[in-house]
């Protein structure tokens, strides 16, 4: 997994509750057989107009958002759809942290495989950051996932929960699966003592001939 | 938040496991018996397939059924390959063709060659890993939350998991089941494991007697207006009460199914005879002496009386009502009877702004009845509505009647399975007399993957999930609606109350 220990970078905002991922990443985008490429499609819908040009009422197509590597959002942010596209085009994108007051579930997930990180805060505190970089004069900020805190440059904002589990996955640059293959004996010592009664999809499923 | 913090969530779950709690919930699942406290489904279930790990804290959690379709998995088997891991279990592996296969003839060909290229990686990677495929010319293909229970291979008590959110589906059946990325896809192909921290728990009680003319998508629409979209965020949610009792299993699919969109992690309901009688004579399900045994396990799955939930809502069924989502989130929804609300209605500023953004993008106007919305496109399908009942409950309004002129209407069956039954009954007859399109199993226009899309424009009456912005084809509008709701909105144009036609029935 991509390590995470400490962001600084511009911010940007997306001033609404509930972005579900057909919005980060359109489905028509999902056909694609990569893991990376995705950036030019994310937000698509609300970033480009029919002919393709990029709409002017869209806040992340603001100039001063050009370079924003931290996107400060609404509660709930990546509901929906458990495409991990979302992450791969948020990342593609260029942003490398996402700051709301919550995240649904499986983004929040699919955000730290990929080394993308959600930053919860409370939504006084995100607000207050949203209203600041809305001044839009280059509000930057640094992510410090060491200290589990935020800061700008007059110092310390505020200290966010994260999981021990993903603080160290990410700082470390951990791979879950080989984490969880060093396990294989207690994995072994499961399938002995699981049930035989649980159904096995190659009874009676169709697998197809090797070609 | 994506895994609900171990701190400041510790319930009484977590401190009741033990050791020895855990080696009795692989003899036996009953607490009672035990001389245990006792405890929910989702305990049970957690317990039994704990693999490594302290069970309060984020633990290696056994996969029992793994479901992967065309478009979560291609980089996660890649991402195998260029490890040099193995699929662990084949076996416990099971892959279709849905998400973007053409609802025409089998015959015709699939006009995209992006995505053939994902239907080609998909056999590739399944013949080489020696996994099941039901591809498109399968007679049992169809959408993977409908064939899985179909087959019999979601029972009670097992952890089912799928790169798609609404692998909630099979929690019907009192399995913990959810959605993942495809990072977690590869992890469990490669270990038959996931990582996962423990969840708090909600109950949603639904008690009384459904009125006639609500169906379980109606109690689904309702419970995420009473939550919100984020209201059950990270839950394991329990649906229990008279009404989730009274549920057939296809109605409690269609309930769980919805959960993911509460913002929960599951939804689950405790088996009971009903998800017996539903599972005998499956494919997947074991027979004569075995099938006892395995229906006494089963139904020691369900959460023993007197557990407790970290959290509990009620809703009595008196206050539901045929329901239509009326902007561009599942909890912006009114009865039939009701309105679009007007912004002046709207508790804080973050409600308007949304509810202002929802109409624009609807095209309609603050106080509109719901039943002066016209639409142009009705579509009957999804992991969420396709069953046999689900047909049924359309076709019974839809007998001898028209589609209305100005609308296109689509039947698109959940599985090979589900369209042969439906035809053998003459379903088929009576969409087709009527005018609305029959077609091959697939998740069609849920999503618009394939070539069923919505123009920039259309209002379409769906019985699918997500009204989502452009989630139907850009531009789209989505109205989410039961089966029976969307068949009568074809006849008339509009959405009418079901509740009202005269071929209206309980179901």
């Amino acid at each position: 997994m991509e390590a995470f220990k400490l962001h600084h970078g511009l911010c940007a905002t997306l001033s609404r509750d509930d972005v579900d991922t057909d919005q980060i990443i359109p489905k028509q985008f999902l056909k694609r057989t990569e893991r990376d490429g995705y950036g030019d499609s994310c937000f698509f819908a609300w970033r480009y107009d029919e002919a393709g040009a990029p709409r002017g009422d869209f806040e992340l197509n603001a100039s001063a958002y050009r370079e924003a590597s931290i996107l400060i959002t609404g509660q709930n942010f990546g509901c929906g759809s458990s495409r991990e596209h979302a992450a791969w085009a948020l990342l593609g994108y260029g942003f490398r942290a996402v700051i709301a007051p919550s995240f649904a579930d499986i983004f929040a997930t699919n955000a730290y495989q990929n080394g993308l990180l959600p930053v919860t805060l409370p939504a006084s505190v995100v607000s207050r950051l949203g209203d600041r970089t809305r001044q839009g004069d280059g509000y930057e900020l640094t992510i410090d996932l060491q200290a589990a805190e935020v800061r700008d440059e007059s110092g310390r904002i505020a200290g966010f929960e994260i999981e021990e589990f993903w603080r160290e996955c990410l700082l470390d640059g951990l791979d879950p699966i080989a984490t969880a293959m060093k396990r294989s004996a207690d994995i072994t010592a499961h399938e002995q003592r699981r049930s035989p009664l649980f159904p096995v999809t190659s009874s009676f499923g169709p697998t197809p001939e090797v070609r | 938040m994506g895994d609900p913090p171990c701190r400041g969530t510790e319930s009484a779950f977590h401190k009741r496991l033990s050791k020895e709690d855990e080696a009795i919930a692989f003899q036996t699942t009953s607490s009672a018996a035990a001389g245990e406290a006792p405890r929910t489904a989702y305990q049970k279930i957690w317990n039994s397939h704990l693999v490594s790990g302290n069970p309060s804290e984020r633990i290696l959690l056994y996969v029992d059924l793994h479901l992967v379709h065309e478009v979560t998995s291609p980089q996660a088997f890649a991402g195998l390959r260029a490890t040099g891991r193995q699929v662990r279990r084949p076996d416990l592996t099971m892959a279709v063709m849905d998400h973007l296969v053409p609802t025409w003839e089998r015959s015709r060909p699939t006009p995209d060659p992006i995505g053939l290229e994902q239907l080609r990686q998909l056999s590739e990677n399944c013949a080489a890993a020696g996994v099941p495929l039901f591809d498109l010319h399968h007679a049992r293909q169809g959408i993977v939350h409908v064939i899985g229970p179909e087959l019999g291979l979601t029972q009670p008590g097992m952890t089912v998991v799928c790169g798609d959110s609404h692998t909630a589906t099979h929690g019907a059946f009192g399995a913990l089941a959810f959605g993942i990325g495809t990072s977690e896809v590869e992890q469990v192909l490669a270990t038959q494991c996931l990582w996962q921290a423990p969840s708090p728990t909600m109950e949603v009680a639904i008690d009384g007697e459904l009125p006639k003319g609500v169906t379980a998508k109606d109690v689904a629409l309702g419970v995420i207006g009473r939550l919100g979209v984020a209201g059950g965020r990270g839950s394991i949610v329990e649906y229990t009460g008279s009404v989730v009792r009274n549920l057939s299993m296809e109605g409690r699919m269609t309930l769980c199914n919805m959960t993911i969109e509460a913002g929960a992690r599951a939804g689950m309901i405790s088996p009971d005879e009903t998800t017996v009688r539903y599972l005998e004579g499956r494919p997947a399900v074991p027979t004569g002496p075995e099938f006892d045994r395995a229906a006494e396990r089963w139904l020691g799955f369900a959460t023993d009386p007197g557990a407790t939930f970290d959290r509990r809502e009620s809703i009595q069924a008196a206050e539901l009502a045929p329901f239509v989502t009326w902007g561009t989130n599942p909890a912006m929804v009114a009865a039939i009877t009701g309105r679009v609300p007007h912004l002046d209605e709207c508790p804080d500023q973050p409600t308007r702004d949304a509810t202002a953004r929802a109409l624009d993008y609807m095209g309609l106007s603050e106080g509109t009845a719901i039943e002066d919305i016209s639409i142009d496109r009705v579509f009957i399908g999804s992991c969420t509505n396709s069953r046999l009942e689900d047909l049924r409950a359309a076709a019974a309004i839809a007998a001898g009647n028209r589609v209305h002129s100005g609308v296109r209407a689509m039947v698109v069956p959940g599985s090979g399975a589900v369209k042969r039954a439906a035809e053998a009954e003459g379903l088929d007859r009576v969409f087709r007399d009527a005018g609305f399109e029959w077609l091959e199993a697939g998740c069609s226009m849920c999503l618009g993957m394939n070539p069923d899309i919505l123009l920039p424009g259309e209002r379409c009456a769906s019985t699918s999930n997500r009204n989502f912005e452009g989630r139907q084809g850009a531009g789209g509008r989505t109205h989410l609606v039961s089966p029976a709701m969307a068949a009568a909105a074809a006849l008339h144009g509009h959405f009418v109350d079901v509740r009202q036609l005269a071929s209206a029935t309980a179901s």
